[in-house]
């Protein structure tokens, strides 16, 4: 599998030396294979798939909630308390595209600065790219490329959600949800979505307004949820006073403690297990889908056929299900996918 | 094969906050369909370089009015080569006088827009002359 490649300047390089490096950490390599990636540059595929044996041994955070909540100034915190305990960090943060012009203004690492030169800490932004669950479409393999790095822990912020925007639960092992005051009554509260992926809550601006109300409201769920007394029971942290450094440590410190505990609660429970199994399934879900729809949906715009098909469906001569059907048919039992 | 999307960064080096032109700059750029990252104000060279290089951004756009750029914009450039980037095109605008245009392009800063340049006249030099290669 040494076959040369090249790259964006036309140099000539092998590919398992690039796999090598970003398994030695290499910030250079790692950051133009997740940029390939996005990219879909089909050799980056082959790269990741070099990769796979050396991934899945980073913890994984997800810092989810609402736009402006405050996910990057925490995440920012996490990175320096985990600092303090010697681990190696990787960040994905991950901003919308626009629909319209398809560009994006990524800021996260605004909130960042003061880790940018720390070499044990790796940060990248990655824009959404028309993907909806909150993530990029390019973010399980970014993942995996820290993994492969060696990052003993990844840290995933998503893009501000609203109530259902929830990819993050296929690649986190453990969650934030950021909630701040003044978003509602107790009814967002008992809501499907955002308030079931919690493993810890954050109250964030807990200095304003409402946050004792929403701190009640969200107890009084809690309690009300069926739990066992083995059974994690997501804690809810209130941080505030970010611009009194002493007792916003004390918070931040607090938070990273709660996901701590999570971890070790997942690994006795063997839920930690159950969540590989998860992603796993959903990696070969969408594995499947990238080998399988989309070269036949690429061949169809290509020949022009799903304008036609298109057309007949929209004067009603068929129907979307029958054209399906028969384009499954052509293109599966011939194998012919390429 | 699906085209590459360019990758821009917007930073302002040194004691220097005014940051409305490198707004808008970030902000057309996002409107041109680049992937802008925006780093704000009060950074170190040393700093955009690595994020840069972390981003792996086609091209930097370093933003001065505080007349620091000769030291810094160069600084940039430097710090990029130094660790094997320089790949990585760097572009500058404020308020630099013309005089000191030649010692930034003899420095490596490839191109230095100055008040009055036209937004699509930046993006135009972008899209030419980023190598995105296939």
């Amino acid at each position: 599998m040494s076959e040369p490649e090249t790259d964006r300047r036309g140099k000539h390089h092998d590919m398992t030396q690039t796999t090598q490096k970003i398994c030695a950490g290499d910030v250079r390599s790692a950051s133009r294979l997740i940029r390939d990636l996005e990219d879909k540059r089909p050799e980056a595929r082959r790269r990741l798939r070099q990769l796979f044996p050396h991934t899945g041994r980073s913890f994984i955070i997800g810092i989810t909630g609402s736009p402006g909540a405050g996910k990057s100034t925490l995440a920012d915190a996490l990175i320096g308390e985990l600092r303090k305990q010697n681990k190696t960090v990787g960040v994905l943060a991950v901003d919308p595209s626009s629909p319209f012009s398809g560009g994006a203004l990524l800021g996260d690492r605004v909130r960042m600065l003061r880790h940018a030169e720390d070499p044990d800490v790796f940060i990248r932004s990655l824009a959404t790219r028309g993907a909806l669950g909150g993530l990029a479409r390019a973010a399980g393999d970014a993942i995996h490329v820290m993994e492969a790095m060696g990052k003993d822990v990844i840290l995933v912020e998503t893009v501000g959600i609203g109530q259902q925007e929830l990819d993050i639960i296929h690649h986190a092992h453990s969650i934030i949800v950021v909630l701040v005051p003044g978003m509602g009554d107790e009814i967002q509260t008992m809501k499907a979505g955002i308030m079931e992926i919690a493993d810890v809550f954050v109250i964030n601006k807990a200095d304003r307004p409402g946050a004792k109300q929403l701190r009640t409201e969200l107890t009084a769920l809690l309690n009300a949820s069926p739990h066992g007394p083995r059974d994690w029971v997501p804690p809810i942290v209130s941080i505030g006073n970010l611009y009194e450094p002493e007792i916003f440590a004390k918070k931040t410190a607090e938070l990273m403690d709660a996901v701590t505990k999570h971890h070790a609660h997942l690994i006795v429970s063997g839920q930690f297990a159950e969540r590989a199994e998860r992603k796993a399934v959903m990696e070969i879900t969408d594995a499947l889908s990238a080998c399988i729809l989309e070269p036949v949906l690429e061949r169809l715009i290509a020949n022009g056929e799903l304008k036609k098909i298109a057309q007949k469906i929209q004067t009603r001569e068929t129907d979307p299900f029958t054209e399906a059907e028969a384009i499954a048919r052509r293109f599966l039992k011939t194998g012919e996918t390429s | 094969m699906p085209e590459r999307k360019i990758r821009v960064m917007v930073a302002k080096p040194g004691l220097d906050g005014h940051d409305r032109g490198a707004r808008i700059l970030a902000r057309c750029f996002r409107d041109a369909g680049f992937e802008v990252i925006y780093t704000g104000c009060h950074q170190t060279p040393e700093q955009v370089a690595a994020a840069a290089i972390q981003e792996d951004v086609d091209l930097v756009g370093l933003s001065c009015l505080s007349g620091a750029h000769r030291i810094l914009f160069p600084r940039v450039v430097e710090l990029l080569r130094e660790k094997n980037a320089s790949d990585i095109a760097v572009i500058g605008g404020g308020i630099i006088p013309e005089q000191d245009f030649q010692m930034l392009y003899d420095a490596g800063i490839q191109a230095i827009f100055t008040p009055g340049a036209s937004l699509d006249s930046i993006v135009d030099w972008i899209r030419t002359h980023v190598r995105t290669g296939n």
